[in-house]
């Protein structure tokens, strides 16, 4: 009798924890249908044909993973910056071209003789969505915030110091927040002194962390700042709407237009619709069903896809190549690393392998990335191609270098990240090399990104898969990296030459943009003619994008896309 | 009994203890920061963030005022979400996939006893022999086959039932019914197992004798002695369903706790990866000290309390 009744108590306690599951499943449900109407009317096939005649201004995304934080001082990622970038407003935005275009700004800065104060006037018309004026004020608070020892920023000190007057001292509490070397000598005028006359700094007040903060409301939501959507307001193009990482439904939010947004008339897009989608077959597959206007695509898609009007490729600006250590004897060898650079059949890489519109790069500096400031002329078509595939030179470089080093067999080991496409890549890699190149073996380590960064900083490789996104749109960041003194030079690559030409372009060249230019040009040939890096491609991305979304912008740093310019035909 | 269960809470207790001393001091072992830009900051500004987040200080110093907080119901905040309470995260997560787990818990068990039951009543038959092929082929092909097939099939193909995401009833359809055919090819294997091995013992042969009817012996003697090694399997099955399945979760993309967690441990966000480590845990050895009582239940001849009572 007791175990009966112990087995009825069990029983109702199993039915009472199905039913307060169900219960819970309701709640979720009303609670869908209630907030994202509009969501649900725009995915149901069966109005999609009311929708072809008069295309409704709703655009549905996804992304690969949540946001990991609203917080302008705190973004570090791709999707933080996204989303930054729609709902908030800076000094400029970047345009179609790349180039910054005013945003909360007036006009264009007014820049000293020397280069190091920059003077912005802002618009009176800008307003956050709590109805109080954007001020100059809210970018002074929000960059003493962003370099503070007491906030814990990354990008903050590492976008600032040495940018920015004092942002380093101020970073490491030497001095005072209040003497970092930004200003507001009014509400719409902000004064900005630099720690140096940076070249590139117009591009970089386009940056997320760069972007103004309301002090009022962020000392107000104290630790509960950019916790959820409601724990934020907003001065961009959109606000953000339903996010809430710890809520009901942490993967899915939206953004609508903000009708307080300075420049609202321009935007179109009435609302986006966000989903958090990691597996790239469901995105496909929502694709195919019309739940989403746009798909990222793996390799595997791309040969499916390709040619139909959905799909497109969106080059990056980020490169890859093999950083060849010269701490190996063999690799201390000019002639060697050139059959090795040489040898790589390159097109196939991208077109086979990688297959996603990534195209084969010749040099250490990206297409359509930097022009030159008097004839608008890319830095790559100046500089031309560098390194390309010639197996018969390989070979005779080759030949020479092993003949220098008197011996007639060379062991390398390879080091490569451990993705299945990285893995093929490697593979293929291997088997160009040792096919094209006598007596070389080639021994491959495929390990996670973790572990590749943590053998890289030990200079623990012969030869190493590596890649490169910018930091801001200057050569620099692509040129600099490869000095003897800079941190992620682990390849013991020493060129006096090299070395003093990135010096000048970064201190008597300053304040003349031409000279500049056409140093880091001179750099890059003398990087490329000792073969430091064998540059491999420049990749690019694939997507499904339904057709008559126009107007996105891709940019090629921060925020990956720009809705602000962008209709729904 | 109450005694029993009181030895077993502290027990459970301990256990959790041990575990969370444990993990932490395996995860400060671990190589990396969580840093996301460990490649582009300097030295200095490492410094100075380990400090502000307290992660300087000596792995003890770290150890007592990590436990100190675990007393008092915190559980820090994640690094990846920046600030975001630890909690907080976990009880927005927790709740989908024990939900998804638990709706697949029932409907794999359920149908797996019923497939079992019916395979063993008619030993050697044509349904036996199916059954067996449906359990062989729920065992061996992995769940997101299942998932990718039906996503094209039932989804894209014939429209019938939405691809991803959580809410409705309609979107757990496909996700429950995926991870529920390993619980039920199991299910079915050992009920099936059991109840010819129990309809073929001494005390059936006895009943039968007294005159019962059949649907008595089996109900009544037969299902009652082959649940107990059901039970045992079927308690570990519960934790691993209803704490998240990373697959299944990725693939119809539910915000789930699987999926959270195996993004904090790519990520190093250590309060998150504690947080859940602790979770499961808990969940672990309370399902464990359930099947005990189950058990019990099940089976008189079981004795809980060593004979004392």
């Amino acid at each position: 009798m007791r175990k009966a009744n112990w087995l009825l108590i069990v029983l109702a306690l199993m039915l009472s924890a199905v039913l307060v599951a169900c219960s819970g499943n309701d709640t979720t449900e009303e609670e869908d249908t209630g907030t994202d109407t509009t969501d649900t009317e725009t995915e149901t096939p069966e109005e999609e044909p009311a929708e072809e005649e008069a295309p409704e201004q709703v655009l549905n995304i996804l992304e690969g993973s949540q946001i990991p934080t609203m917080d302008s001082s705190h973004a570090t990622d791709a999707v933080a910056f996204q989303f930054l970038g729609e709902s908030m407003e800076g000094l400029y935005r970047l345009d179609e071209n790349a180039q910054p275009t005013p945003g909360i700004a007036a006009g264009e800065p007014e820049i000293s003789e020397d280069g190091l104060t920059w003077t912005i006037q802002l618009r009176e018309d800008a307003v956050w969505s709590n109805g109080d004026p954007v001020t100059a004020h809210d970018f002074v608070f929000a960059w003493r915030r962003a370099v503070n020892p007491d906030t814990g920023s990354e990008y903050g000190p590492f976008m600032m110091n040495g940018v920015i007057a004092n942002a380093q001292e101020v970073n490491e509490g030497e001095v005072a927040v209040e003497e970092l070397g930004v200003e507001a000598t009014s509400d719409t005028e902000l004064v900005i002194t630099l720690a140096k006359p940076v070249p590139y700094f117009y591009g970089l007040l386009t940056f997320g962390t760069f972007l103004p903060l309301n002090e009022a409301f962020v000392t107000e939501q104290g630790a509960d700042y950019a916790l959820s959507s409601d724990n934020l307001i907003y001065n961009g193009p959109f606000l953000l709407q339903d996010w809430n990482p710890t809520g009901d439904n942490p993967d899915q939010w939206s953004l609508v237009k903000n009708p307080d947004y300075w420049d609202a008339e321009t935007v179109t897009l009435e609302q986006i619709n966000v989903s958090v989608v990691k597996e790239t077959s469901t995105a496909v597959n929502l694709y195919e069903t019309g739940d989403t206007d746009r798909a990222g695509l793996s390799a595997e898609y791309v040969e499916q896809y390709a040619g139909t009007e959905d799909f497109r490729t969106m080059p990056e600006a980020v490169l890859f190549y093999l950083k060849m250590n010269q701490s190996n004897e063999a690799l201390a060898n000019q002639d060697i690393r050139k059959a090795i650079a040489m040898s790589i059949g390159k097109q196939d890489l991208v077109d086979v392998i990688l297959a996603n519109g990534s195209v084969v790069s010749t040099g250490a500096v990206p297409q359509n990335f930097s022009a030159h400031p008097e004839t608008g002329e890319d830095f790559r078509e100046l500089n031309g191609d560098l390194i390309v595939e010639n197996k018969e030179t390989a070979k005779e470089h080759w030949a020479a270098g092993l003949e220098a080093l008197g011996t007639d067999t060379v062991e390398l080991r390879y080091l490569g990240g451990d993705s299945e496409v990285a893995q093929e890549m490697d593979a293929y890699i291997k088997n160009q090399l040792e096919g094209n190149l006598e007596g070389l073996t080639v021994t491959i380590s495929s390990v996670p990104f973790e572990e590749r960064i943590a053998r890289d900083e030990a200079s623990d490789y012969d030869i190493q898969n590596s890649g490169w996104g910018p930091d801001y749109l200057d050569p620099n960041t692509w040129l600099e990296m490869w000095t003897t003194s800079s941190p992620y030079m682990t390849m013991n690559y020493n060129n006096e030459e090299f070395n003093s030409l990135i010096e000048q372009a970064n201190n008597e060249l300053l304040t003349q943009p031409v000279e500049r230019f056409e140093t880091f040009l001179e750099a890059e040939k003398v990087m490329m003619e000792d073969a430091a890096i064998a540059p491999l491609y420049q990749r690019s991305r694939a997507y499904l994008w339904r057709p008559g979304v126009e107007g996105v912008v891709f940019n090629p740093m921060g925020a990956d896309f720009n809705y602000k310019w962008a209709h729904i035909e | 009994m109450a005694r029993y269960i009181l030895q077993r809470l502290g027990y459970m207790i301990l256990t959790l203890f041990l575990i969370a001393t444990f993990s932490f001091f395996l995860m400060k072992m671990l190589p990396g920061s969580p840093l996301s830009s460990e490649q582009k900051v300097t030295e200095a500004q490492r410094e100075i963030i380990l400090e502000k987040y307290g992660l300087n200080d000596p792995v003890p110093v770290q150890y007592a005022r990590y436990m100190g907080n675990l007393l008092q119901g915190d559980l820090g905040v994640s690094f990846q979400l920046k600030n975001q309470p630890v909690t907080d995260i976990l009880l927005s997560r927790i709740p989908i996939s024990a939900q998804l787990g638990l709706y697949a818990l029932l409907i794999g068990t359920v149908l797996g006893m019923l497939l079992g039951l019916i395979a063993a009543i008619k030993n050697n038959s044509w349904v036996d022999y199916s059954a067996n092929i449906v359990s062989v082929i729920g065992i061996s092909i992995p769940s997101f086959i299942f998932a990718g097939l039906m996503q094209y099939y039932v989804g894209v193909k014939l429209g019938l039932l939405p691809i991803a995401f959580w809410g409705t009833w309609q979107q757990a359809v496909m996700p429950t019914i995926a991870l529920a055919i390993f619980p039920m090819a199991i299910g079915a294997r050992f009920m099936r197992t059991e109840m010819i091995e129990v309809l073929g013992s001494d005390f059936i042969v006895t009943a039968r004798a007294k005159g019962l009817n059949n649907t008595g012996i089996l109900f009544k003697h037969g299902l009652r002695n082959a649940l107990i090694p059901l039970v045992t399997v079927m308690g570990p099955m519960a934790v691993s369903l209803m704490t998240g399945t990373l697959v299944i979760e990725q693939i119809f993309s539910i915000p789930g706790i699987g999926e959270q967690f195996v993004s904090s441990v790519m990520t190093d966000d250590f309060a998150i990866i504690m947080g859940t480590t602790l979770f499961f845990a808990f969940f672990f050895v309370l399902i464990i000290l359930i099947v005990d009582l189950l058990y019990g239940i099940i089976d008189p001849r079981i004795r809980l309390a060593g004979g004392k009572d």
